[in-house]
């Protein structure tokens, strides 16, 4: 399987904008919900994620052949367990803050339905560089959409953006925004921005070919 | 939306038959009704009141024609009910409610409360509870923020909290209550007070509004009467407010009886807050509120049984919002249960009814759905089996 | 991406075992090889933010001790030259002896958890001993309700309750008054906390955590307080 770079560029963008996880596919809702409160927050649950799926998509192709189909599950749960504590003690070593902030929600990257997903569907199939480039596509789309979703919750729920005051002193944080409720709303907020983008874009197509 | 036909026929089901009051009408005279409680509001707290009533209605206005424009959405912006939502909505706010504050609530009210359901007639909560909600749960110091009522002046300058800024924490009003001889604690509504000090208003001060420089909302007995207006023109069902304040009327006395110590009388628990003012025109709202009668009476004495346990047992003073929210929520369920059996048909033969309702046997298909050729399969019975299979 | 990249054959136990195990085996090596890596910067880390937080509530404080006051009334010191930090004797309360340039105890530190609003509210309180007092306190967990129950760190009413008298009762067995938090403005004597309105149940849960731990912790080591004056 050959591809170009111009489908292996496309099979990257595929996982930030078509397939994206978290405004498209709608999965891994959990850590996006409750780690989102600051955009730091976010991007490190984004790059953690990042890590474990594409370390396991990788070892997974890597296996594919070796993997039984009777026990393919149970193998990717123990690849995937294996690099979620790789990164639990990485983010350790890191920062005990960020660890702290972070919480349960690191072990539970082992739960989180796009890495097995993305192992599943996609990786048990194909070869090494697609499963790359397919990988770090889905991660790159999961953490644009941790992080759009921490930035707007930070920026309103504290004022700050990555801890810099942007309203002075007298601000007023919307202190739902900070609450499991506030993250609803802004990923709500943000799947109507998408879909009417979508939307418009489906219309522009369709007058563009009734006009051809 | 979409090509009509030339001859335009319009295919509806029953009933065909229309009345003659439109939406559009029955929403003008609850303005109309409003007008006078609005009055009064103003009134109490002078020109903030009258500004937050504007900037209110008129981001709920502006947020409707918003939606209304982008498609997909019942009814226009002249049909008055957004006006409803955000006069309701300021009624409910602190006066001294910062501007920009009241503007987001109204935003939220119109897109969150009804336009996400498609508009007016389908929303499930009331939409000016809902923009309440948010701006609770957002600021809720600002919204726990009240100041006297007629306090000189106040037809001349402005609470200082109302011109806050856009974005930034209200001004403190403690230092211009100081100026005017008033200390921090005159800004507590009459239930906060109970609830933290301990100290219970007379419920007759609180029926008219008028004595002293109460922290309160607009009289009692005028939105009663503005109440009685539309029940007696029969714009709304005077069982739901009648049923919430029997409810919480009974619930309190109760509770008094119990323990007259712990516990306030009756009358302040049904004059302040805004149980009068969320049981004449919030929980009223046509679109939130079940249609059958006994519907009415159960929701009503769910939303008044709820206020008083909130305001007693939980760590607000007041619960009228959340009462009646949750009462929204509930009724579908409470329309469900209190179908009116149709005639010829027995309580009996309903209860046979439904008990043999939709059953699915255990299918093998059920079990496993791992062969892809799998088929659910048909339902073995019908929910109203013919006696008597016809003949073929 | 069809179906038909794995073949539709069945596999043997065997096979199956083996490659599990394989597989298993393969983790395994690198999750020990992870938590080799990283074990000594993790260690560190959680050194530097106990030290941290223990700087924090005893500001003069240069180097810290940490000690564990057993139930029968002997001080252990633990982590390096001392118990091993699993060794510590059963119903032992762990603390940390705060000392200055000079080598002097400035102060001791210890946690208390008490149940806040939606969350155990985790601090570090500072007892100073040469006044009997717990002279303040730094927050180690909690999850209050941000810009209500996180005030306690910033209040300036609730802060002015510090510092908090916490002398013992005559027999040396309790402390002479229980640390109490009461309705905010109502503060009257040196061992009350002046809750924050709006704030009570997170102003509470700081009380009843100083309160609790310095029960236990206070009696055990002021009469041996001239064991930690100096620092090992």
């Amino acid at each position: 399987m050959t591809l170009t770079s111009v489908t292996r560029w496309d099979e990257f963008m595929e996982g930030i904008w078509r397939q994206n996880p978290l405004f498209v596919m709608v999965l891994g809702l959990c850590p996006a919900l409750a780690v989102t409160v600051s955009a730091v927050n976010a991007l490190s649950m984004g790059l953690a994620t990042t890590f474990v799926l594409t370390c396991s998509c990788v070892l997974v192709s890597l296996l594919r052949k070796l993997i039984p189909k009777e026990v393919r599950i149970a193998t990717y749960i123990v690849i995937i367990a294996t690099f979620v504590t790789v990164v639990d003690y990485l983010i350790q070593a890191v920062s005990l803050a960020l660890y702290d902030a972070l919480g349960a929600f690191i072990q539970l990257i082992v739960v989180n339905c796009i890495i097995l997903g993305r192992a599943e569907a996609h990786a048990s199939k194909n070869p090494l560089l697609p499963t790359l480039i397919n990988a770090l596509g889905m991660s790159a789309g999961f953490t644009i959409g941790l992080f759009a979703l921490g930035s707007v919750r930070e920026i309103l729920g504290a004022g700050t953006f990555f801890g810099i005051p942007l309203f002075g002193p007298d601000f007023q944080p919307w202190v739902v925004m900070v609450l499991p409720p506030g993250g609803f709303f802004v990923l709500g907020a943000w799947l109507l921005i998408f879909a009417a983008i979508a939307r418009r874009k489906q219309r522009k197509l369709a007058e563009a070919t009734q006009n051809a | 939306m979409g090509g009509r036909p030339i001859m335009s026929i319009e295919i509806r089901s029953a009933p065909h038959i229309k009345g003659t009051r439109t939406v559009e009408q029955i929403m003008r005279h609850v303005v109309w009704s409003l007008l006078p409680v609005c009055a009064f509001f103003v009134f109490q707290y002078g020109l903030s009141a009258l500004l937050s009533l504007l900037v209110v209605t008129v981001s709920c206005l502006l947020t409707e024609r918003f939606f209304v424009r982008q498609g997909g959405q019942s009814g226009d912006i002249g049909d008055f009910s957004a006006i409803i939502t955000g006069l309701l909505l300021a009624l409910s706010l602190p006066p001294g409610f910062p501007l920009w504050m009241g503007a987001v609530a109204g935003i939220v009210a119109i897109a969150l409360g009804k336009a996400l359901f498609g508009g007016i007639g389908f929303n499930v909560f009331n939409p000016a509870l809902i923009g309440r909600a948010f701006v609770q749960a957002a600021f809720p110091q600002a919204i726990a923020t009240y100041t006297p009522s007629f306090m000189p002046g106040r037809f001349y300058e402005f609470i200082p909290s109302s011109m806050t800024l856009p974005l930034m924490q209200p001004v403190s009003v403690v230092e211009w209550l100081k100026d005017r001889q008033f200390d921090a604690l005159a800004g507590a509504t009459p239930l906060a007070k109970w609830k933290f000090e301990g100290v219970l208003a007379n419920a007759d001060d609180l029926l008219t509004s008028l004595s002293g420089h109460m922290a309160v909302g607009p009289s009692p007995i005028l939105i009663l009467l503005c109440g009685a207006y539309l029940a007696f023109r029969r714009f709304l069902d005077w069982r739901i407010p009648a049923a919430i304040l029997g409810s919480a009327g009974l619930t309190a006395w109760m509770l008094f009886a119990l323990n007259d110590v712990r516990f306030p009388n009756p009358f302040f628990m049904l004059f302040s807050g805004g149980l009068i003012l969320g049981a004449v025109y919030m929980a009223t709202d046509m679109a939130t509120s079940p249609v059958t009668p006994k519907g009415m009476w159960v929701y009503g004495a769910l939303i008044g049984l709820l206020t008083v346990i909130i305001r007693y047992y939980s760590g607000l003073p007041e619960g009228v919002m959340y009462a009646i929210l949750l009462a929204n929520a509930a009724t579908p369920l409470i329309e469900k249960i209190t179908q009116p059996t149709p005639f010829g048909k027995g309580v009996l033969s309903n209860i046979g009814r439904q008990k043999k309702g939709a059953s699915y046997p255990l299918h093998s298909g059920y079990i496993s759905r791992e062969d892809a050729s799998a088929e659910t399969p048909k339902k073995r019975f019908l929910p109203n089996k013919p006696k008597h299979p016809p003949k073929e | 991406m069809t179906s038909a990249a794995i073949p539709p054959q069945t596999t043997s136990a065997v096979a199956m075992i083996r490659t599990l195990g394989l597989i298993a085996a393969l983790c395994g090596l690198i999750i020990v090889s992870a938590y080799q890596g990283t074990y000594d910067a993790v260690q560190e880390n959680k050194r530097i933010a106990v030290e941290r937080a223990v700087f924090k509530v005893i500001p003069t404080a240069k180097s810290i001790v940490e000690y564990a006051a057993a139930p029968i009334g002997t001080i252990v010191k633990v982590g390096a030259g001392g118990t091993a930090p699993n060794a510590v004797p059963e119903g032992a309360v762990k603390f940390y002896a705060g000392y200055d340039a000079s080598g002097k105890l400035s102060g001791i530190a210890a946690e208390g958890v008490a149940k806040g609003y939606s969350d155990n509210v985790r601090i570090l309180y500072a007892y100073d001993p040469a006044t009997a007092m717990i002279s303040g306190f730094g927050v180690v967990a909690m999850r209050e309700t941000p810009g209500i129950g996180d005030k306690i760190l910033v209040d300036k009413g609730f802060l002015a309750s510090f510092p908090l008298q916490a002398s013992l009762s005559a027999d040396g067995a309790i402390l002479s008054r229980e640390i109490v938090t009461v309705k905010h403005g109502s503060k009257a004597n040196p061992w009350e906390i002046d809750a924050i309105t709006g704030a009570t149940i997170t102003s509470r849960a700081v009380g009843r955590a100083i309160n609790d731990s310095a029960k236990r912790l206070l009696p055990r080591i002021v009469p041996r307080i001239s064991e930690l004056k100096e620092q090992p």
